[in-house]
């Protein structure tokens, strides 16, 4: 592997969206070969990073870094390669290709500039995951947080502008916690690059580990924002059901990069090694913000009265659960955690896209997610007008939709609850078995409450499927693209091949794990051998 | 001066926080870009506050020491770019926000009737 194919995932799509700003809007068939041609080949780069950090590691696991400008660690920016992060672009990747065929069908009924934010959000979310620098951290997550702020308006409309608002604020305020944050780390240690800092931590005078401590906590803090831990996580919901189908599905992944770097800076920052001052701090405020998370989204997830806010729940409950798995700081539980992460990520994006496709009705600037009926008996169907859709003569239409659309939703339903037959219950049982051995106290705790968040997923969605397919049949269905529903299947097979072929990816995920649970080949190998720390 | 900069910050967080809290869209821009300079100060000042030191650019002989650290201006520049640049995107929601809803308020809709 070439060292520069590194930092592709980030220039890819930075070239490929400028490129699309400047052909415009009214070529949409150049743009949108553009944007098929440059998520094909993020695949294709991710593909062989994962291979490359995968074969790197036989006993001593590797990290490969890529010096911008080439200078040393210590003074210049790093990016940094390791199974985790490769992990997190291959799906990503995936992810974008997937929901692709989906933003272009129906492209006449959308507003402007939709591929271009996908891709500055694309090169937002590879650069988040590679860098190697809190403060370029910051700026990957400004770039994608910029882009998501256009892409959640996208379609405009009263709903969406209010929702937007809500979001934007709550991410610009969380932005300057960041730099609060991160400039409070830099005012004691010297240093933002995140293996210097690591090396730092155990050595810092008690006298400033107070404020390094204070530092690291709003840095945690802007992340649970975005990870939508409990009490911060209130415009989760209403954003994700406000959005587009196309743009929710790639907001799922949007959570998991607050998790990621949680994960990454938890292990790296405070694993072990720093020291007994400083190890595992803030894991508890993560456990405990993980169990009332997900108290909070199986709350919500029996109240939600439509289908894009019980995505959001659901959202919400797999954020709270990997929060608390990787508070525990268990290799065997990181593992099961990353499996997880795949899985409700392409599982929660499928839905997204099924919750679109019952409720679209050709109109895009009506409520976009379905409605289901309120508890009251007497309750009158008020939005059967709105399904009762115009059809589209030109579409080209599947004959069965509601077969077809019926087994998706089922097929998600089986994977967000985690039951036997898909990869959704693997992924789940391979977190839940070693979390009984976690010598933490919450661990129980969390243990239950996933199991029993399992069960209200079930109850939720039983009870949205059976409204939705059963209980009127009189309702008709929008006709569905084939593009549309390419998408979904193509998510769902994913996580059907994923059931098929268990034994390499976990071996690969248990790898990860105990990679990055030994932080210190990851120092050694992003900071110059030749230098030692003042 | 470290005293008169940490008034000063303090001073425009406690507003900001207060405007951000007010549910007038106008308001609550005005908070964030509060705090945003508030930020921008503390970035600034996390290098350590001292006068009549040279830039990186000037050749000094002697002390590394004698510099102003560069660091955190390169960080407060790259800080203060970004944040216009948001503040700009959601001064733009704030006016659709305006235009769809026929009100200024953060909900898009009045409590009194």
């Amino acid at each position: 592997m070439s060292i520069h194919l590194i930092i592709a995932p980030i220039v890819l799509p930075l070239l490929v969206a400028a490129l699309q700003l400047v052909i415009g809007e009214r070529r949409r068939r150049t743009v949108a070969t553009l944007s098929v041609v440059s998520c094909i080949a993020l695949v294709g780069v991710a593909v062989a990073l994962l291979l490359a950090a995968s074969q790197q590691g036989d006993g001593a696991a590797m990290t490969a870094v890529y010096r911008l400008g080439d200078w040393p660690a210590r003074f210049g920016i790093v990016l940094v390669l390791d199974r985790l992060s490769a992990l997190m672009l291959l799906l990503t990747a995936v992810l974008a290709l997937a929901v692709l065929p989906y933003a272009l069908a129906p492209w006449r009924h959308r507003g402007g500039h939709f591929q271009p934010l996908s891709q500055f959000l694309l090169m937002g979310l590879n650069g988040a995951f590679l860098t190697g620098d809190l403060f370029n951290l910051f700026v990957f997550f400004e770039v994608l947080l910029a882009a998501s702020y256009g892409l959640a308006l996208h379609g405009s409309g009263p709903r969406r502008v209010s929702a937007g608002l809500h979001y934007i604020a709550v991410n610009l305020t969380a932005s300057m916690l960041f730099l609060i944050g991160v400039s409070l780390i830099f005012g004691v240690t010297g240093t933002l690059n995140m293996a210097a800092l690591a090396e730092l931590i155990p050595r810092v005078p008690a006298r400033t580990r107070a404020l390094l401590h204070a530092g690291a906590a709003l840095l945690g803090v802007a992340f649970l924002v975005k990870a939508a831990m409990w009490p911060l996580g209130f415009w989760l919901p209403r954003t994700y059901a406000a959005s587009t189908p196309a743009v929710a599905a790639m907001f799922a992944l949007m959570t998991k990069v607050g998790i990621y770097v949680l994960l990454r800076l938890s292990l790296l920052l405070f694993g072990d090694g720093a020291g007994p001052a400083s190890s595992h701090f803030g894991s508890g405020w993560m456990l405990w913000g993980g169990v009332a998370t997900v108290a909070a989204g199986i709350v919500g997830l029996l109240g939600a009265r439509d289908l894009g806010k019980l995505a959001g729940y659901n959202v919400a409950i797999s954020a709270g659960t990997l929060l608390g798995a990787i508070a525990l700081h268990q290799a065997a539980v990181t593992a099961g955690a990353l499996a997880y992460l795949v899985i409700s990520t392409l599982g929660i994006g499928a839905f997204f896209l099924v919750a679109g496709l019952l409720a679209s009705d050709g109109d895009e600037d009506t409520d976009d997610t379905l409605s289901l009926e309120p508890y009251d008996p007497g309750g009158v169907d008020s939005r059967s007008d709105a399904l009762f859709a115009a059809e589209d003569e030109s579409r080209v239409v599947l004959s069965a939709p509601v077969a077809i659309l019926g087994v998706c939703f089922f097929a998600c339903a089986i994977l967000l609850a985690g039951l036997p037959p898909l990869s959704g219950f693997l992924a789940k049982f391979a977190m839940l078995a070693p979390m009984l051995d976690a010598p933490q106290p919450g661990a129980r705790v969390l243990f239950t409450l996933i199991v029993v968040a399992g069960f209200c997923t079930v109850i939720a969605l039983c009870r949205a499927g059976i409204q939705i397919f059963w209980a009127e049949p009189e309702r008709t269905f929008a006709q569905v693209r084939v593009g549309e529903i390419g998408s979904v299947l193509l998510l769902l097979g994913l996580c059907l091949l994923l059931t098929v072929m268990v034994e390499a990816p976990l071996h690969y995920l248990g790898d990860a794990a105990r990679q990055i649970h030994a932080p210190a080949s990851y120092i050694h190998d992003v900071l110059p051998a030749a230098q030692v720390a003042p | 001066m470290e005293l008169v900069l940490a008034i000063a910050m303090g001073v425009l967080v406690a507003s900001g926080v207060w405007l951000l809290l007010r549910p007038r869209t106008f308001q609550v821009i005005i908070g964030l870009t509060l705090i945003s300079y508030a930020v921008n100060l503390f970035i600034f000042s996390i290098g350590g506050l001292r006068t009549g030191a040279d830039p990186v650019l000037h050749e000094v002989a002697g002390d590394i020491a004698q510099y102003a650290d560069p660091l955190p201006q390169a960080l407060v520049l790259t800080a203060i770019v970004i944040g216009f640049a948001t503040t700009a995107l959601f001064l733009v929601v704030l006016l659709a926000s305006r235009g769809l809803t026929g009100n200024d308020h953060v909900d898009g809709e009045d409590g009194t009737p």
